[in-house]
């Protein structure tokens, strides 16, 4: 229905928007994602004809849009600021697309008094603009786009100015008045949530391109991109090389699980990401420097390429000693060479044992302490626990990482601060992609 | 905190600097005697002597025909152009050019308008008075109505377009209102301005007969003339009500746009 093809618009040396090709269909409510100065309002704003494209085309029902006066295009804004005419009244402010558009005055107030009802303002329709609530004043510019009934309606991040509780109602409110008036909805945001909550299909603008048009559920789950992986929802990143069957090679973690979601070639530059509510937490109980009090003989498999780089003699051994194979440990040793996992002078460590090894790793003479039959997974210490939404979130310190690997817990956390936890999460969970993006 | 009274002493002084002049021209229209500078008495006398005397009735009409012509045309001309600097340009020099007039010393704009008259040929009267006027009120009504509409949000103008309407029924209906308050003030400002403007009235007037203040002139170079008082208390009362009248409504407008955000 919509047809946006190669438009590219810059502002001096700002590129705003670089050969963005999109396609919306009929009916459809879709988001425009990005952060601030992405391009997104540009775009919204050459759709609304405001702005014109240094190259491109735009196409609705296949008629050229970028030709049309901006009062001559089938397609309405919703403002940000929501635009409302403040010398007017809000049937007035309602009436006037209709009034432009020389309709008899019988037709004006039948379609003004329809669509006051439908946002239920019609006890307001007298008042002045200023006399409203930031959610009337919403809705007031919602239906004085929506009476005029555009092919295609477009919302500057509509929910923005809105406080928390507000919110809810009026996405819910836009989701219902997209079903009743089957109007094609392009929303742009910055709000993640937003977009999320409100949109059938998003895509996620950065620095002037698209970087990924998906529905919600495989934006979050299959981000395709860094940026995706890292804008949309907290994310855990870890960068490393890919090894021949979907885990990621690090150089401080071993090896990690994860699915690919294309194809990687061995040894390319790859990025795990892992989401914090699919991360499994479990207490590592701590045990005293220079014991080694874990029980041998566990059941088991022994760990792969789990060490510290060689020569950090200040490392603690216990921070040294990750046993990083998360998913099937089974396939031993052999299948990940030294060259692949990038650790110099790498030393093997069994994790059952628990034992420091006799390798670089225990140099300084501290025994590794483990937590017991903790076979897979990076460890930590956890730095802050937050309850909130029914969800308690953990930062976890892990060696190697400069940024603190997030997990949420369904309900209260048992795990306190300071605590040692082992982390760990199933393959299927862990979305392997290309780095360089 | 409680300030020192000794600090208002400076200020109700200015005051009195400011207005004892216009509180004693005043007092001394209502003056029974004769002289200008002895109050001998309150009498309406002199009111009644400016009625009749036809010199100073034909200047005030003269002035009046100046003072609404030019306001007109220095509103109109002034609300477009202010509009034009605001839109359609980002000059800082068209900017500055258009508000120069108002700044320019009178007499300097008075001398190139008679010299500029005279060169197209142009007969002097009041139609060139009003010409006169009309150019440097522009830039005044240009100045108010230019402050307002940088503080105005595009955004509306953007949505009366998007609503269907075509650029010229978008200013009609949504920038001119937006813009009333403003161009009210000018208005008012301009008629102000005219009303007493004495420099460029005298160079442009030419033969005929002149306005108010070059009456009034005249006839203070043969004495001050009570009359003259009272003339002067009504211009000032006139002046008075245009001012306060202007700001009332430009406070009025600016608390309008304020309950906007």
């Amino acid at each position: 229905m919509l047809r946006i093809d190669g438009v590219s618009r810059s502002f001096g040396d700002v590129t705003a928007l670089d050969r963005v090709s999109l396609e919306i269909e009929q009916g459809e409510f879709f988001a425009l994602l990005g952060p601030s100065g992405c391009g997104k309002t540009t775009l919204l704003r050459i759709l609304a004809g405001f702005e014109t494209p240094d190259s491109g085309t735009a196409t609705l029902d296949g008629a050229d849009l970028l030709a049309l006066a901006p009062n001559r295009r089938p397609i309405n804004l919703m403002f940000q600021s929501y635009a409302l005419f403040p010398h007017l009244s809000v049937a007035k402010n309602i009436a006037y697309g209709l009034e432009r558009e020389r309709l008899p005055r019988a037709e004006v107030k039948e379609r003004v008094g329809e669509v006051l009802e439908t946002v239920g303002l019609t006890a307001h329709a007298s008042r002045r603009p200023q006399q409203l609530s930031g959610g009337q004043r919403q809705r007031v510019a919602l239906a004085r786009a929506i009476v005029k009934r555009p092919r295609l309606l477009l919302l500057d991040e509509p929910l923005s100015a809105l406080d928390k509780k507000v919110r809810a109602d009026m996405q819910l409110e836009l989701k219902r008045l997209q079903n009743e008036v089957g109007i094609t909805f392009v929303v742009v945001t910055h709000d993640q949530e937003e977009a999320m909550s409100l949109a059938d299909r998003i895509a996620v603008f950065d620095s002037g391109r698209v970087r990924q048009v998906d529905r919600p559920v495989e934006l979050y789950e299959r981000p395709r991109s860094r940026f995706v992986a890292d804008f949309v929802g907290a994310n855990n990143l870890f960068d490393g090389t890919a090894d021949a069957d979907g885990g990621l090679v690090t150089g401080s973690f071993g090896t990690l699980r994860g699915t690919a979601v294309e194809e990687l070639d061995k040894g390319a530059a790859a990025l795990l990401a892992v989401r914090p509510e699919k991360i499994a937490l479990r207490e590592a109980a701590a045990t005293p420097d220079g014991e080694a009090t874990v029980p041998e003989g566990e059941e088991t498999p022994p760990s792969e390429a789990a060490t510290a780089p060689s020569g950090e003699a200040t490392m603690p051994a216990e921070d040294a000693v990750v046993p990083a194979e998360t998913g099937a440990a089974q396939d031993a040793e052999a299948t990940v060479p030294a060259e692949d996992a990038g650790v110099p002078a790498e030393t093997s460590v069994s994790a059952e044992t628990g034992a420091a090894p006799d390798g670089d790793a225990a140099v300084d003479g501290e025994a590794a302490q483990d937590g017991e039959a903790v076979p897979d997974g990076l460890r930590g210490t956890v730095l802050d626990v937050s309850f909130y939404g029914g969800v308690s979130h953990l930062s976890v310190e892990v060696a190697g990482r400069e940024q603190p690997v997030l997990v949420a817990v369904q309900g209260a956390s048992t795990v306190t601060t300071g605590a040692r936890v082992a982390l760990s999460w199933d393959e299927r969970d862990a979305v392997l992609l290309r780095a360089a993006q | 905190m409680r300030r020192p009274r000794l600090l208002y002493v400076p200020f109700w002084a200015t005051f009195v600097f400011l207005y004892l002049p216009i509180v004693v021209l005043v007092a001394m229209s209502f003056n029974a005697g004769e002289s200008a500078y002895t109050f001998e008495g309150f009498s309406l006398k002199w009111y009644g002597a400016l009625v009749e005397d036809e010199q100073v009735m034909t200047g005030l009409v003269n002035t009046l025909i100046v003072a609404v012509g030019s306001t007109v045309l220095a509103t109109v001309l002034g609300t477009l152009l202010a509009v034009g600097l605001a839109r359609y340009t980002r000059s800082k020099l068209l900017d500055a050019l258009a508000l120069m007039p108002a700044v320019l010393p009178d007499l300097v704009i008075a001398i190139g308008l008679l010299l500029f008259f005279v060169m197209v040929k142009q007969t002097l009267g009041l139609h060139s008075v009003i010409l006169s006027h009309a150019l440097f009120s522009m830039a005044f009504v240009a100045a108010v109505v230019r402050t307002r509409l940088t503080g105005a949000d595009t955004s509306l103008e953007e949505a009366s377009r998007d609503l269907g309407a075509g650029p010229l029924a978008t200013f009609l209906r949504i920038t001119l209102p937006q813009l009333t308050p403003g161009i009210v003030a000018g208005a008012l400002l301009a008629f102000t301005l005219s009303l007493d403007e004495f420099v460029i009235a005298f160079f442009t007037i030419g033969a005929a007969d002149p306005t108010l203040p070059i009456v009034i002139y005249s006839m203070i170079r043969f004495g001050v003339d009570p009359k003259i008082n009272a003339l002067a208390a009504i211009l000032l009362l006139v002046s008075f009500t245009a001012v306060i009248a202007g700001q009332r409504l430009t406070r009025i407008g600016e608390r309008g746009s304020r309950a906007q955000d």
